[in-house]
């Protein structure tokens, strides 16, 4: 093996690409509009749902519920409430779409209550919007929680469920996060990086291979001395170049506006290049095996969307893998984005050290050594 | 290199068989060393498909072919850098610059930094680029980008040059700036050269022998003279003529000189030794049968009567046939 080959092959890519600067936008703009729309998208609480309030009590008892209400809706401001004379029109309004949930408050509640005959209040959902029936319940949860607990109303600034019980309770849960809050945008990153070199793979790596083998431009090199392992390793890893640098570009950007902490950690940066040089040898690899046999120009063009589907949404990067069912996380094993996201989201969330990526690493390493062989393989020298 | 027998190229009995399909059937010749050898016949003949198996891009099905002293099968990394090879398709990178389709070819061949800054330069100037060196190749004209091909080829400073169609698509101009070019090249650098063309007037031209090959066979092989003489008669005359009776063509052969009539097209030629004095016999034939003579002409032979002789048919025609041939599918 000649490394000149390589090099040769490395040199020519890299200067069509620097040629054509639209690869390198159009690889990184998806994945920061995807970050940026995606992030905020799901990451904000949810806040004004159209809640109906029947009060058919209108006693001093469900005037503290109905106060209470009132109280988060100065507060988190998670509702806007309605209020309703007839259990009817609001079960309409329901139905209809104007109000998300209905919370009844029946006419023997300050009774019950004053006899200790388990008071209810119904509380109705629509409970077609998982996150807004999430979001609902937790609050009503609460609400309740602090009711029995004979706690004040939610003032604004107050922490929710806050563990302070009026009785002896049997366990006393005491909840400790490890990590500050982390907005849905954080969460999102590790993903739109491996996706940008995942599209950097596509298109130069599937795209732009397939179309300069139709062009006949590889017949020129097929005529000269060089091996089928120099080819393949010198289109991998001057795509694989391409790859680290839209993954780096990424990383800071999306880093920044996502307001990674301690982005700049050299340590980290460190980690984070072995991740991603990693990634995108091994995205190459993975690539250049599904093309190394293809030569109809639209075969990766069609493909692009399976390929996205099926490798980004299994990784994890955007729902955690313990989520899915069997079949599916085989995909998410043998993906891997999947190793890519774990490693990204433990140096980007967690700021971990090497203990936490190298099996990453080693898998992507491994899972490129495979690939390759496989690829060199496959590859027809002869037309 | 084989300089025992003076032979460049040896092909014996190389076929190549694609399904039921024999594109390439047996076909041997040999290329001396220092001439420039043509593969004639059209489209679909099999010529791209030889010159693939002798520049090992495409394994023969079988038979044997040794280039420049190493065999295409199992030493294909000694005929990889004993050879020149300018594809039919362009294979230069129209997003690089002349140049730098010349660093990176020279690399692969595993020229030096200082052997690329001496060969590069000089090749560029011979084939009339030094001005555009650092163009890209995008922005060439149709003709400087063969020239551009034939420069890369000759990088690593190859002992056989193989041409696939170079001037196809060209303009006249550029065409002869091509074939400047290739004499050239085989007078200053004693390059052997084998070309494949459909076009007769480039092969008569530029070659020192020619095969003629049709329907995946080697109808022919010989200089352009000796086949040119090889075909009966040293003049052919073309005649159009009105209302021939049905044993027109055979009165003609009884005529003195005449060796053999054809008909193509309503064009009836006629080989002789002696054209004017067959026209002249001709047209008293005419007279006396009362047969009207549209046109008449007379020529030397030419390679086109050559393939005609030894295909049975005119290049063009066979260009037609394969050319409906490969839209068949079209019509089913």
């Amino acid at each position: 093996m000649k490394f000149q080959r390589i090099f040769a092959i490395i040199e020519r890519d890299m200067r069509k690409f620097f040629r054509s600067p639209a690869l390198m936008m159009s690889s990184m703009i998806f994945p920061l509009m995807q970050l940026i729309v995606l992030g905020y998208a799901f990451g904000g609480k949810i806040k004004g749902i159209k809640i109906a309030v029947v009060d058919e009590d209108r006693s001093a008892a469900s005037r503290d519920v109905r106060q209470r209400f009132d109280a988060i809706v100065a507060g988190p401001q998670t509702m806007k409430i309605e209020d309703y004379n007839s259990l009817s029109d609001a079960e309409t309004d329901l139905r209809t779409g104007f109000v998300r949930a209905v919370v009844y408050i029946p006419v023997d509640f300050s009774r019950r209550m004053e006899e200790g005959n388990r008071p209810r209040i119904a509380f109705i959902e629509d409970n077609t919007d998982n996150f807004v029936t999430s979001e609902l319940l937790t609050r009503m949860q609460s609400l309740v929680q602090d009711i029995n607990q004979g706690l004040n109303p939610f003032q604004p600034g107050q922490r929710l469920a806050v563990a302070a019980p009026r009785l002896n309770p049997l366990v006393d849960l005491q909840i400790v996060e490890v990590y500050p809050y982390i907005e849905y945008i954080k969460y999102l990153l590790s993903g739109s990086i491996a996706m940008s070199i995942f599209i950097v793979a596509m298109i130069g790596g599937g795209i732009t291979f397939i179309d300069d083998k139709s062009r006949g431009l590889h017949e020129g090199y097929l005529v000269t001395p060089i091996k089928k392992s120099e080819l393949i390793l010198g289109l991998i890893f001057s795509g694989a170049f391409k790859g680290l640098m839209a993954g780096t570009t990424i990383t800071l950007i999306g880093g920044l506006i996502a307001g990674i902490s301690r982005l700049w950690d050299p340590v980290r940066l460190v980690y984070l290049g072995m991740v991603l040089t990693t990634t995108s040898v091994a995205m190459l690899s993975f690539m250049f095996l599904l093309m190394v046999r293809v030569s109809d120009p639209l075969v990766p063009r069609a493909i692009f969307g399976v390929l996205n589907t099926l490798l980004y949404f299994p990784s994890g990067a955007i729902y955690p893998i313990e989520g899915f069912p069997v079949w599916l996380r085989w995909i998410s094993y043998i993906d891997p984005f999947t190793y890519a996201v774990h490693g990204l989201k433990a140096l980007l969330l967690k700021d971990a050290g090497f203990q936490a990526i190298y099996s990453d690493v080693l898998i992507l390493i491994g899972f490129s050594v495979v690939l390759v062989g496989l690829s060199v393989a496959f590859f027809r020298r002869q037309i | 290199m084989n300089t025992e027998n003076n032979n460049a190229i040896e092909v014996i009995k190389l076929k190549k068989q694609f399904g039921d399909f024999v594109a390439v059937n047996e076909v041997s010749f040999s290329v001396h060393t220092g001439e420039i050898f043509g593969l004639l016949g059209p489209n679909g003949a099999g010529k791209t498909t030889l010159i693939r198996m002798m520049t090992t891009l495409t394994p023969p099905t079988s038979g044997k072919a040794v280039v420049g002293g190493h065999d295409v099968v199992s030493d294909a990394d000694g005929v990889r850098h004993a050879i020149g090879v300018i594809p039919q398709a362009l294979t230069s990178d129209p997003e690089l610059t002349a140049r730098e389709n010349m660093a990176i070819h020279a690399k692969l061949y595993g020229l030096t930094s200082a052997e690329r800054q001496r060969l590069i330069p000089s090749l560029l100037e011979s084939v009339g680029l030094t001005e555009f060196a650092d163009k890209l190749v995008g922005s060439f004209s149709g003709g400087m980008r063969p020239r551009l091909e034939i420069a890369r080829g000759l990088v690593h400073s190859p002992k056989i040059l193989f041409l696939d169609e170079p001037t196809t698509g060209l303009d006249p101009v550029s065409r002869t700036a091509v074939w400047e070019m290739i004499n050239k090249l085989k007078e200053s650098a004693g390059l052997t050269i084998l070309l494949t063309t459909h076009y007769m007037d480039e092969a008569d031209r530029l070659c020192d022998r020619i095969a003629i090959v049709d329907h995946g066979l080697l109808a022919a092989l010989d200089t352009p003279t000796r086949l040119k003489d090889s075909v009966p008669g040293t003049d052919i005359v073309k005649a159009e003529f009105d209302n021939p009776p049905a044993n027109w063509n055979a009165a003609l052969e009884k005529l003195d000189g005449v060796s053999t009539v054809t008909a193509q097209d309503g064009v009836t030629h006629i080989a002789s030794n002696s054209g004017p004095l067959t026209v002249g016999a001709l047209m008293d034939l005419a007279r006396e049968h009362h047969v009207g003579v549209r046109r008449v002409s007379v020529q030397g032979t030419t390679l086109d009567d050559v393939f005609l002789y030894y295909t049975g048919r005119q290049l063009r025609e066979a260009a037609s046939e394969t050319l409906r041939r490969d839209l068949s599918h079209l019509y089913k």
